[in-house]
Formats: C-alpha cells, structure tokens, sequence
C-alpha cells in the first residue's frame, strides 16, 4: 500500500517471498526423503531378521513385485494432479491384458511389438472415453471411471467368456519379457523407471506439465489464465488409459495365464500408493517419483511381512494405517507451511 | 443485450416449477424401474412371482442398507468408502465373539456399536484433522478390513443356530417379504424423515451446498458430519449381520468390493456427488432398479458381465442425461427468446 518503498526493503521483501517458495520445495522434498526413510526401515529391519532379504535376487523381486502398481501410479499422479480420479485404471488393465494374450495365442507368430502397441492403443482409446466424458460431459470424474470401471471390466467378461489363456499358448518373446533382464535389471523394472523418469521431467520443466498443477491448484483460475483445461484434463486421461494399457500387456508377459479378473481391486491399490506417495488427492501437488516411491513401499511391506513372518493378513491393516498417517502428516505439514508463509508476507507486508 | 444475466434468472425459476418436475431424475428412475417390471413379466414368468422377489429383496438387502446413510454423507459433500470394511470387519467380530461363546443376543448389539465406533473414527479424522474423506475413507477400507482378518483369519465361523440364520434366509411368514427388507423399510422412513423433514436433514443439504455459507449461518458443520458418519458405520454393523445370518457365515472378506456397488447406486439415484442434492426416494428406486435389472438378466441367463455394462451405463447416463436436458433447456430458450424479441423489454422491466 505505501507507495515510498525504498529499494532495500523491497528487495528483502523480494527475498522473503523467493524463500516462502523454496520452503515449500524442500518440503515436497523432505516428503520424498521421508518415504525413502521409511522404505529404508523397512529394508533394515527386515534384513536385520533375514540378511538374504538383500540379495540382489530378493531386491530384483522386490522391484518387479512393485513395477506393475508403480507403473500405474504414473497415469494416476496426471490425473489426481488435476483434481480428478481414474477408478477405471484395473479395468482397463485387464481388459488390455486378455487383449494382448488373446491376439498372441491366436496368432502365432505375430511379434510382440504389435501386441505391446494395442496394448497402449486400447488403453488411450479407454482413457479417451473417460476424458471425453469428463472434459466435454462435465461429468465429475469419480462417476465417470467409476461407471467405466463396471464396463471395462464388462466387456473383459464378455470378450473372455471363462476363458482362460495359460503361458504354453503363448510366445516365448512374450514371457522373456515378463522375466528377462536388461544388464540385470529386469525389464518391467527398466520400462517402469523409465517412464517415470521421463513423467516426472515433463512435469517439472515443461509448460503443459506444469499447467496441470494449475489445473489441480485451482480450475477456474486455470480458465482465466488462458489454460486450455478441457484438453489437459482429456490428455491425462488419455495417458493414464495408455499407461494402464501398456501395464496390461505387461502383466500378461508377467503372469503368462491370464482370465478376465486381472487386475481387479488395483484401483484403490494405486490410489493408495499415489496419496501414500504424496500426491495429494485433491490436486495440485505431488510427484511421480513420489508415487511411485509408494508404490514400492506398500509392495515392500507386504514382502517384509512375509520375510519377518508376520501373518499376512496385518498386510492389509497396516497398508491403511500408513495411508491415513500419510495424508495426515501432509494434512500437518501443509499447515504448518502456509502458516509459515503468512507469517512472512504479513512480516514482508508492514 | 445488456438485459442478458437478468433475464435467464426468471427462466431458471420457471424451470424449476414448470414442466422439469415431470423431468425429474427420480420420475425417469420410476418409469425404468415399471419397464423392468414389465420387460421381466413379458420376458420371463418367474419374474413377477412372490419368490422370485423374495429372493430379490434378499439380494439387494445389505446394499440398500448401506445406501441410506450413504445417500446423507453424498448429499453434505462427503464420502465413504470403507462401508463395506465396515460390514467385513463386524461379519468377523459377529464369528469371533460367537467363537468366543457370547451369545447373538449380546453379539448383535456389540456388533452395531464397533461398527458405530469405525464410523466414529471415520468422522473424527474427516472433521477434527480436516482430512479430504475420499482418501481417509480408502484408507479405513483397508484398514478395516485388514482389521477384519486379523481377527478372524481366512477361516468361516458357520456354526450358527437356525433360529437366527433363519432370519436371512426365509421370509416373514405369511408374506414374501424377506426379514432385511423389513428392517430396510423401517430404516428408509426414518431416514427420509431425518433427510428431508428435519432441521438436521435441512442443514446437511446446506453443508453440502455450500460448507462455509453454512458454517456461518450457525449450522454445526463438523458435528452434523461426525453424528453422518456415526449413522453410517451403525447401518453397516447391522448390514454385516444381515450379510452374515444370510449366508449363516462370519468371514472377514464378506462383502469386499460392495462399497463401489452402493456408491453406484447411490449416484445413480440422483444424488449430486458435489453434494447439495439429491432424494432419498431417488436411491430406493435406484437400489431396487439395479436389483431388477440383475434378476431379470440371472433369469434370462445372461451373464453377469452385461449387468456390469449395463450399471456403468446407467451410472454415467444418470449424469449425461440431466446435463444434457439442461444444455438443451438452455439452448432452446436462448433461441426461443432471440424470436420472441418484444418480450424482452417487458421482462427485463
């Protein structure tokens, strides 16, 4: 409000406002570390028990148990960032996964690649229904994949049939990619990292990654500022449908049997994972690095469980008390941050 | 030109007195619901016998339960997921507790009470720490239903005495009313009074449309949702007994993935999940119309995965549908109006 501000008070002024954000980056930071802290712990107490829990095969297993959910999160993260929800991403897993079984056990000889792409071709095609009803219908996304979530899954029952196609029906390309590795990572590992390596530097340094925040932090402001929000919405859906179509085929490559019960339930797995992960739910915040970090959390539990002999069925309870504590330290920490920055703009203020 | 905002407003109003009454969600839910009816007659004589829907109140039983307290928690703007963990968690406790040599005199009620405490635990994390309830719910399903194992393990505890077991598998006698349907209907009055004739019913339709507004108009938010999810966990404690007398079997995966089933048919009822809106005469009609569509498919033989399709469908077109008619509403008055060009001095005045 004055108008007399002499130049050194407005550069601290300046200095102040640069540090409020950079609180709030190492914040989103020391959330990663903290699930990396925990995941640490986890991995400590149990080799603790049983040292041969850190072998490299235990460690091997220990990615690819988590590289289908942490893959999925990937689509999820695009999506919940922009304050929607993608229950349908377990349908549309199976739905790809008898897809791409089916077209390799009936034709013999059909190389992989063109499975792999149908796989992710379905998946966007699922995904554009969801976007399109969502961005064109405005209809709130939890209906919209919640109602795909029942038809996806549908026509895999319709397409399926009771059939079931076991690994001697298919390609041995196909399994060596569920089990081979590449300088021994195994490659579902590979693929997984990959992706959220690229995901994560598209949402951090270009324009259309981070007008998704925006979207999240606040539609209409988004509107307003001339964000094209009906496309971004659609796009993320539509990633988040290929992405859960390339984990399909993976998962087929994975399991080598597959029915059309595949991937049932994984919706509120990854969902898990993702807020875990700490994406918040209701967007405009978060990583993929983090989701995915979450995902290996929660697969690294349910593995630890089993090396400490723990009966598995704490698995279930313990994966929603860390889901609870998760978003109530975020709920605390977010708190605490924006306290922390009001208090500077009013100091910077007077 | 400049008259434009104000003169939509009068049209609004008369959209809402006017012929839209006739095209209330609730009304289409209704007349589908009288298709079914007459499709099933047509398509199969079993469908309209007194076993028949004997067997369909069976079926839809716990779901409709569970969807009246749901349908309050959708209208004030909130959500809960773990409804179904919730019955999980009381089927096991009911096994663990007979087990345990209590009687079901005593289990039942214990049972109605832990699962008031889950709904409790709900509650308070929604309203005292503030935390988004679609998240804090799926991590109760979780919760709970890990919970649910640990107590009870994977095995069944079956060995329940037949003058229990059955009230959830025969009907009351004379009729062809099942037991939980009775115990639904008494449940659906009461909630339809608390919903839409109540000071309190009134103030959760003003939380959900507007919380803050609300909050200032001295409604107590926080308490109005805590005492919500209070009722839900309550109704799905008494859903987990229904589950578990009619299939005369305590396990603690009863009922898992029913959340989204009650979650469907509460939307599909036509209750806004932005909250604010919505009848609970609209998700009776959708519970039993879902039930319909299930039989009649079991009766013809088609396979379950079409009623998948079919309730998907539904689900997505119960909010197609409306948007649509508005859009259209809007686009046929914009053009009846830019004919009518006299008219608009006279209502802008």
């Amino acid at each position: 409000m004055s108008v007399t501000v002499d130049r050194p008070e407005w550069e601290a002024a300046e200095e102040r406002s640069r540090r409020g954000s950079h609180l709030v980056e190492v914040a989103l930071r020391i959330r990663e570390l903290g699930i990396l802290l925990v995941l640490g712990l986890v991995v400590a107490v149990t080799a603790a028990y049983n040292p041969r829990f850190l072998s490299a095969q235990s460690i091997r297993d220990l990615l690819l148990n988590a590289s289908i959910i942490a893959l999925l999160t990937v689509g999820q993260t695009l999506v919940v960032i922009t304050r929607n929800v993608d229950l349908s991403v377990g349908s549309v897993l199976g739905l790809s996964a008898f897809m791409t079984g089916d077209l390799l056990a009936g034709h013999q000889g059909l190389p992989i690649v063109v499975a792999l792409l149908a796989g992710i071709v379905l998946g966007a095609a699922c995904g554009a229904v969801n976007g399109a009803v969502t961005a064109i219908g405005r209809v709130p996304s939890l209906v919209v994949t919640l109602g795909t979530l029942y038809v996806f899954r549908g026509i895999d029952f319709g397409w399926a049939g009771g059939r079931q196609i076991n690994a001697s029906n298919l390609p041995d390309s196909l399994l060596a990619l569920g089990s081979g590795r590449i300088l021994g990572v195994p490659y579902l590992v590979a693929i997984t990292v990959v992706l959220v390596a690229v995901t994560a530097y598209v949402l951090r340094s270009y324009r259309s990654g981070r007008e998704l925040y925006a979207i999240g932090s606040n539609p209409d402001a988004a509107v307003l500022a001339g964000i094209p929000v009906g496309r971004r919405v659609f796009a993320a859906f539509v990633l988040s449908g290929a992405v859960a179509g390339l984990a399909g085929m993976l998962w087929t490559a994975r399991y080598g049997t597959v029915d059309a019960t595949a991937g049932t339930g994984f919706e509120l797995q990854v969902i898990s994972a993702v807020v875990v992960g700490g994406v918040a739910i209701f967007g405009g915040s978060g990583s993929v690095v983090g989701a995915a970090l979450g995902a290996l959390l929660l697969s690294t539990i349910g593995s630890a469980l089993v090396v400490l002999k723990v009966p598995s069925f704490w698995q279930q309870a313990i994966v929603g008390a860390l889901l609870i504590g998760a978003i109530a330290l975020d709920r605390w920490v977010g708190l605490r941050i924006a306290a922390a920055l009001r208090q500077r703009s009013i100091r910077s203020g007077s | 030109m400049a008259a434009d905002p104000p003169q939509t407003e009068p049209a609004r109003q008369e959209q809402r007195f006017g012929p839209r009454r006739l095209l209330r969600w609730e009304t289409a839910l209704v007349l589908l619901l009288v298709a079914v009816a007459l499709v099933g007659q047509q398509t199969s004589t079993g469908f309209l016998t007194g076993t028949n829907l004997f067997y369909l109140g069976l079926d839809v039983g716990e779901i409709a339960l569970m969807a009246l307290p749901l349908t309050m928690i959708i209208v004030a703007g909130e959500i809960d997921l773990s409804i179904a963990s919730i019955l999980g968690l009381c089927s096991a406790l009911i096994g663990y507790l007979w087990d345990a040599g209590w009687s079901l005199e005593t289990i039942f009620p214990a049972v109605v009470v832990a699962g008031a405490l889950a709904g409790a635990f709900n509650g308070f994390l929604v309203t005292r720490l503030g935390l988004p309830s679609l998240a804090v719910t799926i991590g109760t399903l979780a919760l709970y239903r890990g919970l649910a194992f640990v107590i009870l393990g994977d095995k069944a505890v079956a060995d329940f005495p037949a003058q229990y077991t059955r009230f959830g598998t025969t009907p009351v006698p004379g009729t062809h009313i099942p037991y939980p349907i009775v115990l639904f209907a008494v449940l659906a009055v009461l909630f339809a009074v608390l919903l839409h004739a109540t000071p309190f019913g009134r103030s959760v339709f003003a939380i959900g449309a507007n919380q803050e507004a609300a909050f200032f108009s001295g409604i107590r938010v926080k308490r109005a949702k805590l005492v919500l999810y209070v009722l839900s966990g309550a109704v799905s404690g008494l859903a987990g007994i229904v589950y578990t007398l009619r299939f005369a079997s305590a396990r603690a995966d009863n009922g898992a993935g029913l959340e989204l089933a009650v979650v469907a048919a509460v939307l599909l009822g036509g209750v806004s999940i932005f909250g604010g809106r919505g009848t609970l005469g609209g998700v009776v009609a959708a519970v039993f119309l879902l039930g319909g569509i299930r039989n009649l498919l079991i009766l013809n033989d088609v396979s379950n995965d079409t009623l998948n399709v079919v309730t998907g469908l539904l689900l997505i077109g119960s909010v197609v549908a409306p948007n649509s008619v508005a859009a259209v509403a809007r686009l046929l008055r914009r053009r009846g109006t830019a004919s009518s060009v006299p008219s608009e001095p006279a209502r802008a005045a």
